[in-house]
């Protein structure tokens, strides 16, 4: 008895010093995840965009991505499906009717919007996605499994999987051309644009602008800069005519999407805490159980 | 104890009419995984960048490990509180374990892009995510239950080491080497059993934070903060069940008397667990006032209401009833009422439920080849667990010799 009592003690110990390493180890392994405050940010202006789809064809290239020839962008009969960003491209232009000007249709690009508090960096079983210093939701191909768990939790629906590749398939988004950003480069698309639609900036004075925007004509935009709050805030944020139900953007609240899912997470493991009490509750109660046990079999 | 019940080893004949059905099922099922292995997961499945996940994760992952749950809940049962009388089921429900469990692996394994880097979590953390809490859990899990199983195949060939020609040589080796990892085992076994208890509890419930994070995406219905704590009380409530279940079919078809007794006991259990999942689960569309989302008529509603009236309802109603428990008959169809019921949850929460931002034509519904996989997984692993059990003493039979009392007796020293 006094053995077993010893032993179960040591075994405890032991695993309460491997659940200690894990925590140290859990620091160190960790993505790589900043939010700084001089983060960048992009602001698309939807009233300026004009479809011509040039930064779609600038994305291509950049991230070498079977690329048509630029003629080919002129096609204006893609805007009457929405598109989404796919395992061939990383942005898509949609287009949308505009009932003040009925010649000047809306057009909005959809890429990652990367967010402040993402929810596929959360999410990835890995740690595979992280938040750049730059803003930048970045994916490493080095971790990823491909469980898209990703695609799962983001409220944007933009990352893209190829579904048909047996070996080494990727997750496909949007990495706001972050290997140009260490060059001192602008992204790709914002680089083509030729008609400014989208501004390049620390995002603090991006929203700055956006507002500006709004006070300077307020006749021109509604009074909501998207992704200034949505979501806990994002990177990229847009400016628009008309509401953004009617453009297709999401509902997706203000809460950063992690929210609730990563305090649940840390409450069951604060500290090791609850899975060892239970441990020892259970341990407890096997004990007494078999000390009853035994003392009815001696009877 | 009047009557000697030990765990033996099956003999009957493997192959019936009915394993041939089987077998078959299960060829069938490895057909598509060729395909899938050969030209990736968009070329055998309905998934796509608005459905990342279908059947495969909803069934085979999700519910395969709250099907397993009768491992942990009758190890808490027999080995926890120490009640001895059911003893003869903790062998069969923990071998179910073992199995479901290296299917939910293989689900795993085929659902992921990359398989090959299926490893990946055990060197890059994210203790963030749910995904990753349930994957270490289950892993860790998974070892868990193949060494409480080791006990059993040391029994089957302790004094039995009799290997042909020239390693002949080794069996004293053998032999000696199975008795110094039985009693080693003997030792610590209790601290493996905690710790699956434990493991199970917490990936039971991370299971359920996993659709958490998908938000606005999931239906009201079924998108809930204490989504982990119904997840855990639907796995416990599911335990004996399941072990009913399995138990009644495993004796049919291996031709035993099924261990009425035994089971009619169990089944008392099963009423409170399911009664409190039930609870908390009305609690939970009551509190969140989602049962306006009832008062529509379409497939989501219907689901839900299937789920909680046919899944729950129906067979708290039944477990509550003495006449029922006392029926062969009456246990089983509740049983497989509140299996059926958990299932149709996981796959409510995982498929059902999730709706994407945005939709580009049909909504997911799995193809001929998800299920295929899903039927023919489940079709191997009653191949196994027949195999099994004619190989190594899991099913208790009546028998002459009574066992020593002790529980952790060194086996083969009595001889």
């Amino acid at each position: 008895m006094k053995q077993n009592r010893r032993n179960f003690l040591k075994t405890i110990g032991i695993a309460g010093a491997a659940a200690a390493g894990l925590k140290t180890n859990e620091a160190i392994a960790a993505p790589e995840s900043i939010l700084s405050d001089e983060r960048m940010g992009v602001l698309v202006d939807t009233t300026v965009c004009i479809g011509c789809r040039k930064c779609e064809w600038a994305c291509k290239l950049e991230h070498d991505l079977p690329t048509p020839p630029i003629g080919e962008y002129e096609d204006r009969s893609v805007f009457k499906n929405m598109r989404r960003p796919d395992k061939g491209s990383l942005t898509v232009v949609n287009e949308y009717e505009n009932p003040s000007n009925p010649k000047g249709p809306i057009d909005v690009k959809v890429n990652c919007l990367h967010c402040d508090h993402p929810a596929c960096v959360s999410a990835c079983i890995v740690g595979a996605i992280s938040k750049r210093e730059n803003g930048a939701v970045v994916w490493n191909t080095d971790k990823c499994i491909a469980c898209r768990y990703c695609m799962v939790a983001c409220p944007f629906q933009i990352p893209a999987f190829e579904y048909d590749t047996a070996l080494q398939p990727d997750i496909l988004k949007c990495d706001f051309c972050y290997d140009r950003s260490k060059e001192g480069k602008i992204p790709a698309c914002i680089e083509i644009c030729p008609v400014e639609a989208m501004t390049y900036g620390k995002r603090y004075e991006i929203i700055e602008l956006a507002h500006k925007r709004i006070n300077r004509e307020p006749d021109r935009y509604i009074d909501h800069v998207f992704g200034e709050h949505e979501a806990g805030g994002t990177s990229w944020v847009y400016l628009a005519s008309r509401g953004f139900d009617a453009l297709d953007f999401p509902k997706v609240g203000n809460k950063p999407m992690p929210g609730t899912s990563e305090s649940i997470q840390h409450a069951i493991f604060a500290y090791f805490i609850p899975p060892f009490a239970l441990y020892a509750l259970l341990g407890g109660i096997m004990w007494l159980s078999k000390n009853n046990a035994d003392s009815e079999e001696e009877t | 104890m009047n009557e000697a019940l030990k765990p033996t080893p099956i003999s009957k004949k493997f192959i019936t009419p009915g394993v041939i059905v089987i077998i078959l099922v299960a060829a069938n099922g490895l057909m598509f995984l060729l395909v899938r292995f050969l030209f990736g997961l968009g070329s055998m499945t309905n998934l796509d960048n608005q459905y990342p996940w279908g059947l495969w994760i909803a069934v085979d992952v999700a519910a395969g490990v709250a099907l397993a749950a009768g491992g942990f809940t009758t190890a808490a049962l027999g080995h926890v509180m120490h009640k001895e009388y059911y003893h003869a089921i903790i062998r069969p429900a923990l071998l179910t374990a073992m199995l479901g469990y290296t299917f939910v692996a293989f689900g795993v394994v085929v659902d992921i892009g990359r398989p090959y880097l299926v490893w990946h979590p055990l060197v890059y953390w994210n203790g963030n995510s749910a995904l990753f809490e349930v994957g270490i859990c289950v892993m860790t899990y998974m070892t868990v239950l193949y060494i409480e199983f080791l006990p059993i195949v040391t029994e089957r060939f302790i004094g039995k080491v009799n290997m042909p020609g020239m390693l002949s040589r080794l069996n004293k080796l053998v032999e000696w080497l199975l008795r110094i990892l039985d009693k080693g085992l003997s030792k610590v076994m209790f601290a493996f059993i905690i710790a699956g208890v434990v493991l199970s509890c917490l990936h039971q419930s991370s299971l359920g934070t996993l659709m958490i994070i998908a938000g606005p995406k999931m239906h009201p219905l079924w998108q809930t903060p204490i989504l982990p704590l119904l997840f855990l009380l639907s796995a416990i409530a599911v335990g004996f069940p399941m072990v009913i279940f399995e138990s009644l079919i495993a004796s049919h078809s291996l031709g035993l008397k099924p261990e009425k007794e035994i089971l009619s006991r169990l089944s008392t259990y099963v009423a409170p667990f399911l009664g409190v999942y039930l609870a908390f689960k009305i609690g939970d569309i009551v509190i969140r006032e989602t049962f306006v989302y009832l008062t529509e008529l379409n497939v989501v509603s219907i689901l839900f209401f299937v789920e909680v009236v046919i899944g729950v309802v129906v067979p708290l109603r039944m477990f509550l009833s003495r006449a029922v428990r006392k029926s062969t008959v009456g246990i089983f169809v509740a049983s497989a009422l509140v299996i059926f019921g958990v299932l149709l949850n996981r796959i409510n929460n995982f498929v059902t439920a999730y709706t994407p931002s945005y939709s580009m034509g049909q909504t997911y519904f799995p193809s001929i080849g998800e299920i295929s996989v899903t039927v023919g997984f489940v079709a191997l692993l009653v191949l196994l667990y027949r195999a099994c059990v004619m190989i190594f003493p899991v099913i208790s039979t009546p028998h002459k010799v009574t066992i020593s009392k002790s529980k952790y007796s060194i086996r083969g020293a009595s001889k």
